[in-house]
């Protein structure tokens, strides 16, 4: 068998290796992501997000279980940062969900961001590809902590979970842009300490108040309520999940091909900017013009703004003015 | 940018000892060393943790113990390791080990066995020194 067909039957180790390489940057990876690609698309993945300490890894765990009872396998990334001094990670989510690690219905796999902003990691939509094409029914995408704005997962993800706790910030909160644009369903954890009612009603003006619903095919997101450790709520959580799927899939033919065309083209460029830095980045230092061009920048011999353009002149073959023609043609 | 491999380990507590903060600096101090920890936390069976290493595809796995229960647990976490073919995977000690029972643990295929006195810099040193990750 070769890695490809290890991959499809479930074989944990090449999994596991699968993903290291991917995180790693390992050309070899990349042509066994080729292969798998045709066999991708079938698990159905849920992102959970929201600032640290209010029970993601704890939803997670109980997800599993519920999952598990129903038959269904499940795959879990689970990200945590990347110190930006040493560039190493402790990587903790593990823990509250380790009573699933001997269930061979269940891969479990800690990620690090490597100085990846955003609530993900470069590797993710890779990993997710690997789970996917293993097998996995559900595949649950653990984000790092995150505050306002780390918004990714909605990229990746076919319904996000927004996790809140009662009594976290002002009404104003609740108005501002950002995360809590993105959510399908919003849980609040942890809904037995005070507050949880006022929570809840303050995100629910602010789903009222939202009139346009367009951007999410006219789904009005729902809110739980759940105190995960005690596995209260969860019942009622998983069937806004498939609620939410149901929509997404049989509700509207026009809505879901919107959706499969614009998760098609943000995987595309985010793919096409991550590969034109890397190439770019990793000919300018190894051929040490990195270096001597920051010097440069130090001694205000030049400014970033000309060497950037003499740098995207060089590699990409245009001119520092784009083509008119094409843009037009393209408007 | 591309290619380079980041030591991953696994650190965790097996059995019912249930002091970790030992554990706890140790992943602090690997974590400052730039390699990527995962924690398992504590009470963790021998089974849990080589599925755990199996999954996240370490090139470590470090066990604090400091119960006296290290003759059954870290033997049973190489035979794990043996079963599954992950004999690559090498196991670290820490904790309280009389003399006699670190040269049979060793014997057996513990790598390294460290006992109180040993730095953190001896321990994060030896790591680097010793441990590569893994190619396939």
């Amino acid at each position: 068998m070769n890695w490809t067909q290890k991959i499809l039957a479930g074989d944990l180790r090449s999994v596991a290796r699968l993903i290291r390489d991917i995180d790693d940057g390992i050309p070899e990876a990349r042509a066994v992501l080729k292969e798998l690609y045709p066999h991708t698309g079938r698990a159905y993945v849920i992102g959970i997000t929201g600032s640290p300490g209010v029970g993601k890894s704890t939803l997670v765990d109980r997800m599993i279980q519920h999952l598990r009872a129903r038959g269904k396998t499940v795959g879990i990334l689970a990200v945590d940062p990347t110190s930006p001094f040493s560039g190493g990670a402790i990587l903790g989510d593990r823990i509250r969900m380790q009573r699933h690690s001997t269930d061979e219905g269940v891969f479990i796999r800690s990620m690090a961001t490597r100085g990846h902003f955003g609530g993900l990691t470069p590797s993710t939509r890779g990993a997710i590809a690997v789970l996917d094409a293993m097998g996995k029914d559900y595949i649950l995408v653990e984000t790092v902590g995150v505050g306002q704005d780390e918004i990714e997962i909605v990229r990746s993800a076919h319904t996000t979970l927004i996790v809140l706790i009662p009594g976290m910030g002002d009404d104003i909160q609740a108005i501002k842009a950002g995360i809590l644009e993105v959510g399908d369903v919003f849980v609040i954890n942890k809904c037995e300490r005070e507050g949880a009612q006022k929570t809840r009603q303050e995100l629910q003006m602010m789903i009222e108040m939202g009139k346009d619903r367009k951007a999410k095919g006219g789904w009005k997101p729902l809110i739980f309520m759940t105190e995960a450790v005690k596995n209260d709520g969860l019942e009622a959580l998983m069937a806004g999940i498939e609620e939410h799927r149901g929509f997404l899939f049989k509700k509207d033919p026009a809505y879901l091909s919107e959706f499969q065309y614009s998760r098609a083209r943000m995987e595309l460029f985010d793919l096409v900017r991550q590969d034109v830095i890397r190439v770019i980045m990793d000919h300018l230092t190894q051929t040490g013009r990195w270096d001597h061009f920051v010097q440069e920048l130090v001694q205000k011999k030049t400014d970033p703004y000309t060497l950037s353009e003499e740098i995207i002149a060089r590699y990409l073959k245009t001119g520092t003015e784009p083509s008119t023609d094409r843009l037009e043609q393209a408007s | 940018m591309a290619g380079e491999r980041k030591l991953r380990v696994l650190v965790g507590k097996p059995g019912l000892d249930g002091h970790d903060r030992g554990a706890r600096i140790i992943a602090r101090a690997f974590r400052d060393a730039g390699f990527e920890v995962v924690y398992t936390g504590l009470h963790q069976t021998p089974e849990e943790i080589v599925q755990a290493a199996l999954q996240e595809d370490v090139d470590m796995i470090g066990l604090s113990s400091l119960a006296g229960a290290h003759n059954y647990l870290l033997p049973r976490v190489l035979e794990l390791l043996k079963e599954n073919k992950a004999e690559d995977i090498a196991l670290v000690g820490g904790g309280i080990f009389p003399d006699a029972d670190i040269v049979t643990l060793k014997q057996m295929g513990v790598k390294e066995l460290f006992t109180p006195g040993a730095t953190l810099d001896d321990i994060t040193n030896w790591v680097r020194e010793n441990i590569k990750p893994r190619s396939l």
